[in-house]
């Protein structure tokens, strides 16, 4: 086959392919440029601009960027989503590995077990969001009656400043069967030759967690981390749903996201908005990179 | 600690051997109990939102306010159900949600086939580094591009429509081009070059040879992407604004914030109805989740 060079360097049969290559791809690429680049330069470029939604933005610098770090309600929206991230997310994290190992040890009755785990995971948020507002009812609600039951008088949960934000990552325990599901598969591959080879040396259950197992899934759990967080940085359906909109009671429940949706469509401040949501995304770009920069020398990539 | 006496106790040199039967019996039984202990309780945890919920679902008014709750209504007020379809237009709802979710999965589908074809099965150059950028996409918060999209669609006059719900599926989502890269790439390459040899086109080969052996990673992504329409909160509620446009989660969502804690139970109706597909869907394709998570590439 005589390769003929014609075009920039590149052989005819590589420029073909380039050319099919690509029309297989531009779905993606149209999506990529109307969707994803276009908004994302233009959310820049609304940051730096006075823009109420029905007039055209004007140019003022980072004048919202200074007025976001003092305001009050902004600090605390990065406070609470700071709160529930931080909590929400290792609890997850450590909760979804431990039932997916406890799953992992020969379990009869697995599919069940994991089927019951996994539904609310794929449960509609708002159905979810809507069935907690009720259990967590401080009058009423099962979660005060299941204390009541050990001899606690539960809190005013939802109601209750102190107690909203709490009652919120207990919530998102409930939607920790995805995790487990894709930790358990992760489990399972995990080759039995190391586990028996490990316990020939002697090793004890809890070395080979720590020297074999959890390396061993160490990549799973840094996706999972990292997703986690991602989402735990947006959270904002169920407070949507289950405080209307508002963050109550008293701004406990004002998630970044929630602020950042008032000042675009209750307070109609587009420029405002966009700043926020460019804090945003720093703060999920800087702890994306955090997480990849530590655990570089946690992570094992040598399995296959 | 009693596995790793079970584990001493197998390979039979710590222990000595008259105690090893009553040892090993005794780590058996006391694992067996906290493991199933431990499952069970943890499953109470899971399923009691379910019974709450249906339980609510066919209370009358008077039950719902009751401490310690009723976990049994009597009488079974079965006509909470057809009150949400009464009051609340839960039908319109459920008929909006249709229009929305099935374009959407087809249109995941298809666009999601091609570009992950082009990223596994084509040879170019540069391919590496575009699908880089395809990946670095997934950490893009939809919070950050969300209002210009929305100041785009208003000028557009695509507000109040479903159109900015359907037509961004239509356009490739990173995450199932990198699900669907993955089995394709796993598909052998022979497949391609004998249908190739044999004078068929590119696109030909993707149609004909390649999108049939690739249905079970298609399952994964309609199934995924149904559940994702299906299920999402904040597209509707920033696009639609006319009630008679709303999709089932803002529909209840909206019963929720007006008629609040006062018809309860037919809110808690409706709830349950907008959950059935998800369950019915996930009985009848439950081999097909756990391979889509298996598909995630999640292993190494």
């Amino acid at each position: 086959m005589a390769v003929s060079k014609s075009w920039q360097g590149i052989t005819r049969e590589q420029r073909q392919g380039l050319v099919t290559g690509l029309l297989f791809i531009s779905p993606w690429v149209l999506g990529f440029l109307a969707f994803r680049i276009y908004p994302f330069i233009m959310s820049f470029y609304y940051s730096l601009t006075f823009y109420p939604v029905l007039e055209t933005p004007r140019f003022i610098g980072l004048k919202n960027y200074y007025n976001l770090f003092q305001d009050p309600r902004f600090l605390t929206s990065l406070y609470n989503t700071a709160y529930y991230a931080l909590l929400a997310v290792p609890l997850g994290t450590i909760t979804g590995i431990l039932l997916a190992m406890l799953l992992n040890m020969k379990v009869r009755g697995l599919s069940f077990f994991r089927t019951i785990y996994y539904l609310p995971s794929i449960t509609p948020v708002v159905a979810t969001a809507i069935v907690w507002l009720w259990m967590f009812n401080p009058r009423n609600g099962v979660v005060n009656f299941v204390l009541s039951l050990v001899g606690i008088r539960g809190p005013g949960w939802l109601g209750s400043p102190e107690w909203s934000k709490p009652a919120l990552i207990f919530m998102s325990l409930w939607g920790v069967g995805g995790a487990v599901v894709i930790y358990l598969a992760s489990l399972q591959d995990v080759p039995r030759e190391l586990i028996e080879a490990a316990q020939l040396d002697g090793a004890g259950t809890t070395a080979q967690i720590w020297h074999i197992t959890l390396p061993m899934i160490s990549p799973v759990i840094l996706f999972n981390v990292i997703t986690g967080l991602i989402g735990a940085v947006q959270y904002f359906t169920e407070v949507h749903v289950m405080t209307g909109g508002s963050g109550s009671p008293a701004d406990s429940t004002l998630m970044m996201s929630i602020y950042l949706w008032q000042s675009a469509f209750r307070f109609f401040k587009m420029g405002y908005a966009s700043a926020q949501a460019w804090v945003l995304f720093i703060i999920i770009v800087f702890f994306t990179a955090i997480l990849f920069k530590v655990s570089g020398r946690l992570v094992y990539y040598g399995g296959k | 600690m009693s596995v790793a006496q079970q584990t001493a106790a197998t390979s039979g040199r710590t222990v000595p051997r008259h105690k090893r039967p009553l040892q090993i019996t005794l780590a058996i039984v006391v694992v067996g109990a906290l493991k199933y202990g431990t499952l069970i309780l943890l499953s109470g945890f899971f399923i009691l939102p379910w019974v709450w919920m249906i339980s609510t679902s066919l209370k009358n008014p008077q039950e719902l306010v009751v401490w310690p709750p009723i976990w049994i209504p009597h009488p079974i007020r079965w006509d909470n159900y057809i009150a949400a379809f009464q009051q609340a237009a839960f039908s319109q709802y459920l008929g909006n949600t249709l229009v929305v979710t099935v374009p959407s999965v087809i249109g995941a589908v298809a666009s999601n086939a091609l570009a992950a074809y082009g990223f596994a099965r084509v040879r170019w150059p540069g391919r590496e580094i575009v699908f880089a950028i395809v990946l670095a996409t997934m950490i893009l918060p939809g919070f950050v591009t969300f209002i210009p999209l929305y100041v785009l669609f208003r000028k557009i006059n695509w507000v109040n429509t479903y159109l900015p719900l359907i037509v961004p599926t239509f356009l490739g989502s990173p995450f199932f081009i990198f699900l669907l890269r993955q089995f394709l790439m796993g598909l052998p390459v022979e497949i391609s070059d004998a249908a190739r040899v044999d004078g068929a086109s590119e696109f030909g080969i993707f149609t004909r040879i390649v999108l049939p052996l690739a249905r079970p990673a298609l399952a994964v992504v309609a199934l995924f992407q149904f559940i994702g329409s299906w299920n999402d909160y904040f597209g509707p509620l920033i696009y639609l604004n006319d009630k008679a446009l709303y999709t089932i989660s803002l529909g209840i969502a909206n019963m929720q914030s007006s008629y609040g804690f006062s018809n309860f139970a037919w809110i808690m109706a409706a709830t349950c109805m907008s959950v059935v597909p998800i369950i019915v869907l996930f009985f009848f394709a439950q081999r097909t989740f756990i391979e889509g998570i298996a598909l995630t590439g999640l292993k190494g």
